[in-house]
């Protein structure tokens, strides 16, 4: 490769960097901005102030933003384990398995993944709340199930074509039974896909909306992008673009890290996972 | 009775007919049992999670139904398709969600090409960083962003008024600028899933051909079209499918930015509105059946008129 064409693609690396960070970056100076300054149409802050954190962590926002912090850590967090623990076993059927209907699941997933979600929300909302389910977590992991399932078992089978299964060949031959060998094996050398497919599923949860608004309606159970269209500001006539950047950030800032210290294994199981499936 | 069944092998598939009552050894039955054991509760919560709301979805679509007035509740058959099909509301919020799928992915297919590119054929220090820059729009929540976006085009909060030298002009009070919005926030979010997929097929197309083509003394731009396209077509075929029904469902973007207004409804955001926000559950659910209708019309066409091969572009041969 030439410098000239080098320096080109340097030049372009560097304005995907510029891309991916600059409405974050905005978000970020907003969330520091005084509350006359927000409308001081600067991308930058001119002063900076903590005014909007503080307000959501201990002043009046505090109220709906630290409960909805909790239900979306605690509904994600529920809602991950359960699909990759499902998923796992799915996936070790689907990589290591001759059954018929192997395909069957695989299709399944695939069409769920691909479903208008705001298609489960009119008949959920009226279930939930027959049941008693609208407004609690559990009425929120079982549709998150439908949005973390399916990429969880594409993500994992995809991860688990690649295990060398003869490793548990030789053990079942060392003596082992099936299920020893999948536990003393296999699940070492599938621990790495498995966690990954954790975080994917985890993105994925951590970005609903659709559901958070429709099937939640208090600090019972709404989760942040839900609590942050319903902020209010200081008084009904002030915007609340302050707290609602802070906030913003604040959910951001768990994602994003994850994304950065885990960059190499997201982008091969998205990519395993779409790809070779 | 015959079913065709495929099944692979270590990367071979072997086709066989299976007639009647398949004949299983002892061993291959006890394979099929752990298998089901193993994959059943999956399939079925993945089934029961989203085949009962599109049934009950199907059932509540037949019947006049407000939740500010159940006792009225009466059966009318098809009428909400009726009143649906023959509103300009559903046109229109067909239109933009349509104008929306295909903006969106026909510049995600460019940029993220372009980005696909770039990830490509940079080496060194630089990989790492342009690999995790990319994933921040990956993680960053629809809803974060379209405050963003919301915000840098705000009347009282943007800078981008300036910028683009639009003055006072409320870019979210006019369908076409606030659709406009909706795209770009759209478009910065998910072009890093599209170029992802996208760098996986260029890492299938195979290095000796383009090589081979350079040789011949083809252009790059030969060697783009005629060598590198060609070979990745299943991919950019998947991630152009991928998209488009995920495009097709949206509604955060719209629902911060517009919530409808201004002519930007889209068919999510009408049935979230004609459900929750009205409470209308014979026509929402209506509204949600004809959405699903439509992503079924997409992954149709698709699968038979642009040969979609999901299991070929899978690496299932």
């Amino acid at each position: 490769m030439s410098t000239k064409e080098k320096t080109g693609w340097y030049v372009g690396a560097l304005l995907i960097v510029l891309y991916a960070i600059v409405p974050v970056l905005y978000i970020v100076s907003m969330s520091f901005k005084s509350e006359t300054a927000l409308s001081d149409k600067q991308f930058f802050p001119s002063d900076w102030t903590w005014t909007n954190y503080s307000g959501i962590f201990a002043g009046n926002g505090s109220d709906l933003f630290l409960p909805a912090l909790r239900n979306s850590i605690i509904t994600c967090l529920v809602a991950t384990l359960i699909a990759v623990v499902l998923a796992m076993f799915a996936a070790y059927a689907i990589a290591r398995l001759n059954f018929p209907g192997k395909r069957i699941v695989l299709t399944s997933a695939l069409a769920v993944a691909v479903f208008p979600v705001i298609t489960m929300v009119t008949p959920l909302f009226n279930l939930w709340r027959q049941i008693g389910l609208y407004d609690t977590i559990p009425g929120l992991v079982i549709p998150y199930l439908a949005l973390t399932l399916p990429i969880s078992i594409w993500t994992m089978s995809a991860f688990f074509r690649g295990i060398p299964w003869d490793m548990e060949q030789a053990a079942q031959v060392d003596g082992a039974t099936n299920w020893q060998a999948f536990r003393k094996v296999i699940v070492p050398l599938a621990a790495p896909g498995v966690f990954t497919t954790a975080i994917i599923a985890f993105f994925i949860a951590w970005n609903d909306f659709v559901f958070g608004i429709s099937l939640t309606s208090t600090k019972a159970a709404q989760p942040v992008p839900a609590a942050l269209s319903s902020f209010t500001g200081s008084s009904y006539f002030v915007q609340p673009t302050g707290a609602i950047s802070a906030a913003a950030v604040i959910v951001t800032i768990p994602v994003v890290i994850l994304a950065l210290v885990f960059q190499r294994r997201i982008v091969a199981g998205l990519t395993n996972g779409a790809v070779k499936g | 009775m015959s079913t065709t069944e495929t099944r692979s092998t270590g990367g071979v598939s072997v086709t066989k007919q299976v007639s009647g009552k398949p004949r299983m050894t002892d061993k291959t039955r006890a394979e099929a049992r752990l298998g089901w054991y193993l994959a059943g509760p999956a399939f079925v919560i993945l089934v029961a999670v989203t085949g009962y709301p599109i049934l009950q979805a199907l059932y509540e679509s037949l019947f006049s139904f407000r939740l500010t007035a159940p006792a009225d509740r009466e059966f009318i058959g098809l009428k909400n398709y009726g009143v649906i099909l023959s509103d300009s509301l559903w046109w229109k919020a067909l239109g933009n969600t349509a104008m929306i799928t295909v903006v969106t992915v026909a510049v995600e297919l460019v940029i993220g090409f372009a980005l696909a590119m770039v990830m490509h054929k940079v080496l060194g220090w630089l990989r790492p960083i342009v690999r995790t820059a990319i994933l921040i729009p990956y993680a960053v929540i629809t809803v974060v962003s379209a405050y963003a976006w919301q915000y840098a085009f705000g009347l009282t909060t943007g800078f981008m008024n300036t910028v683009l030298g639009l003055g006072d002009y409320d870019v979210f009070a006019h369908k076409w600028s606030a659709l406009a919005v909706i795209c770009l926030s759209e478009i910065w979010k998910t072009t890093p899933f599209i170029s992802l997929l996208l760098l996986a097929g260029l890492a299938q197309v195979p290095s000796d051909m383009t090589e081979a083509a350079k040789v011949d003394g083809a252009t790059a731009w030969e060697r783009l079209w005629k060598v590198t396209l060609p070979n990745m077509k299943a991919s950019i075929m998947v991630a152009l499918l991928f998209r488009a029904l995920d495009a097709f469902r949206i509604f955060d973007n719209v629902y911060i930015m517009t919530n409808g207004a201004a002519g930007t409804e889209t068919v999510s955001s009408l049935a979230y509105n004609q459900t929750i926000s009205r409470l209308e559950i014979g026509l929402g659910s209506a509204v949600s059946v004809l959405l699903f209708v439509c992503v079924l019309a997409i992954c149709f066409v698709a699968i038979k008129v642009f040969k979609v091969d999901l299991a070929r572009a899978r690496g299932e041969g």
